[in-house]
């Protein structure tokens, strides 16, 4: 396969890579930071595990997002039926273009979310029964993950190949 | 994501923070009867160890030891604590170079849960290997050790030392890059300072003398306040007046135990917002103090109790509580 014939193709991927890559990360270091509270609160009381755990979890969401956002841009070029599809240039950066809501906004917003959770973890370490609210906090940041996969999704699939 | 170093430590010292006695706590505790009933109190709210636990001394002692090992193992980096180390580091080398002089031994007057602790420091004093000291401490044990051996007087030796701390405080408060510490700092000078100003004008002692106890500081302008106490103690509260430390001068009319009270609840008021900080060393140092005012507080009524002090008496005393 000549890459130069086929930069459309290319590019497509690269727009499924940069969704599930800047999501994921961002989903890993959210969880990461997150992750750090929840384990100085279990070293001192171990029986706010599960509360902890579901906080700290939450800002993984961001990286299923770009997941999905990198599965329907995989089969909507055809990579994940067994034959790629021929795609332009300018639909292959097309697809690139609507992937980079999720990748960036993913990225960003898992991270915030990671600091948000963190903090959160700290309402529930010392006042457990305020766990509903300390889950609305990070809950807000996921809002603007929502919105940014909600863009991806409709732009690859309205793109036309 | 520099930020983010302290996550862990302070989601432990949240947890933490939940089993600070409040002030409820403290009221209840002021209620008990006899000193042994409150000491019960404190060891039923898991203070101290298993054993010795009908000796308060061993069990605040204890209690101390536990905040301490807390810290050193949550912090990723213990030396901005190096500016809360430093009195008892100080105090050791002050009681090193007595004992030295003195050829007295009482292994009682040293602190042991310091960078030095006392056997070390007094071979060190003995040997006068003020190499092994620290930096900022060398110069000045080998001043004061040589000042007292030749003068004998023990205020000159202590005063050269206190000043040498505060100043080390400064500096380590500066260095650490943290602005609360560096805040911490600087109130723990000024009210150095303003302590040795009142003291300096109950015994009448000389605007050199002052100079050569006080150190330099952001929140009180030394030469100012020697001035203030020289001209009386009102004025020392007048100049106060016009400084952060406005509040103090109140309690300063009121009495000397008002003033030392005031002083420890400024600390916990300026370190109070720390509750709410989830990324710096903050919340850190915020327990650290707040389990010393604690503890503190329990030496206070339970010493008040077993010397049969009046609730009143011993309420003047109690400190406020950080959660």
């Amino acid at each position: 396969m000549n890459i130069a014939e086929n930069l459309g193709i290319v590019y497509a991927l690269l727009g499924a890579a940069v969704a599930v890559l800047f999501a994921g990360a961002g989903s890993a270091i959210g969880v990461g930071i997150a992750g750090q509270a929840a384990a100085g609160v279990v070293t001192e009381d171990p029986s706010k595990f599960a509360k902890v755990l579901i906080i700290q979890l939450l800002p993984g969401t961001q990286g299923l997002y770009g997941l999905l956002v990198g599965f329907i841009t995989l089969s909507k070029i055809g990579i994940l039926g067994g034959g790629a599809l021929d795609v332009s240039v300018s639909s292959g950066l097309l697809i690139l273009a609507a992937c980079l809501p999720i990748g960036i906004v993913g990225l960003l917003s898992g991270i915030a979310q990671g600091k948000t959770a963190a903090s959160s973890i700290g309402i529930v370490a010392k006042k457990p029964e305020q766990f509903g609210k300390a889950m609305l906090f990070p809950a807000m940041v996921e809002t603007y993950a929502i919105l940014a996969l909600l863009i991806s999704f409709l732009a690859v699939n309205g793109i036309q190949i | 994501m520099g930020n983010t170093k302290y996550t862990y430590a302070v989601a432990r010292i949240r947890a933490l923070e939940v089993a600070l006695f409040s002030d409820a706590v403290i009221e209840q505790l002021l209620s008990c009867k006899t000193a042994a009933e409150a000491l019960q109190f404190v060891v039923e709210k898991g203070w101290g160890d298993m054993a010795d636990q009908d000796d308060p001394d061993v069990v605040l002692r204890r209690e101390e030891e536990k905040t301490w090992e807390v810290i050193k193992e949550v912090a990723p980096d213990a030396s901005v604590f190096n500016v809360l180390s430093y009195p008892k580091l100080y105090h050791n080398l002050k009681a090193a170079i007595k004992e030295v002089c003195t050829e007295a031994r009482n292994p009682n007057i040293f602190y042991d849960d310091c960078p030095i602790p006392g056997e070390e420091m007094l071979r060190i004093v003995e040997n006068r290997e003020f190499s092994r000291l620290p930096s900022h401490m060398g110069n000045v044990a080998q001043e004061a050790l040589e000042t007292l051996l030749h003068t004998r007087d023990g205020q000159l030796c202590d005063i050269m030392i206190d000043k040498a701390a505060l100043e080390a405080i400064r500096k380590a408060g500066k260095e650490s890059g943290e602005p609360i510490i560096e805040n911490y700092a600087d109130t723990m000078v000024a009210i150095a300072d303003i302590k040795i100003a009142v003291r300096s004008r109950k015994t009448g002692k000389s605007a050199d003398f002052m100079r050569s106890a006080m150190a330099e500081c952001d929140g009180v302008n030394v030469e100012q306040l020697i001035r203030a106490a020289l001209a009386g103690e009102d004025e020392i509260a007048q100049y106060l007046e016009g400084t952060a430390y406005a509040k103090g001068a109140q309690a300063l009319r009121e009495s000397a135990s008002a003033f030392e009270r005031w002083c420890d609840n400024r600390m916990i008021e300026m370190l109070k917002p720390q509750k709410y900080e989830a990324f710096s060393v903050g919340p850190l140092l915020g327990y650290l103090i707040a389990r010393e005012t604690e503890i503190k507080t329990v030496r206070i009524i339970l010493t008040g109790k077993q010397n049969g002090f009046s609730d009143e008496a011993i309420r003047e005393r109690i400190r406020e509580m950080y959660v």
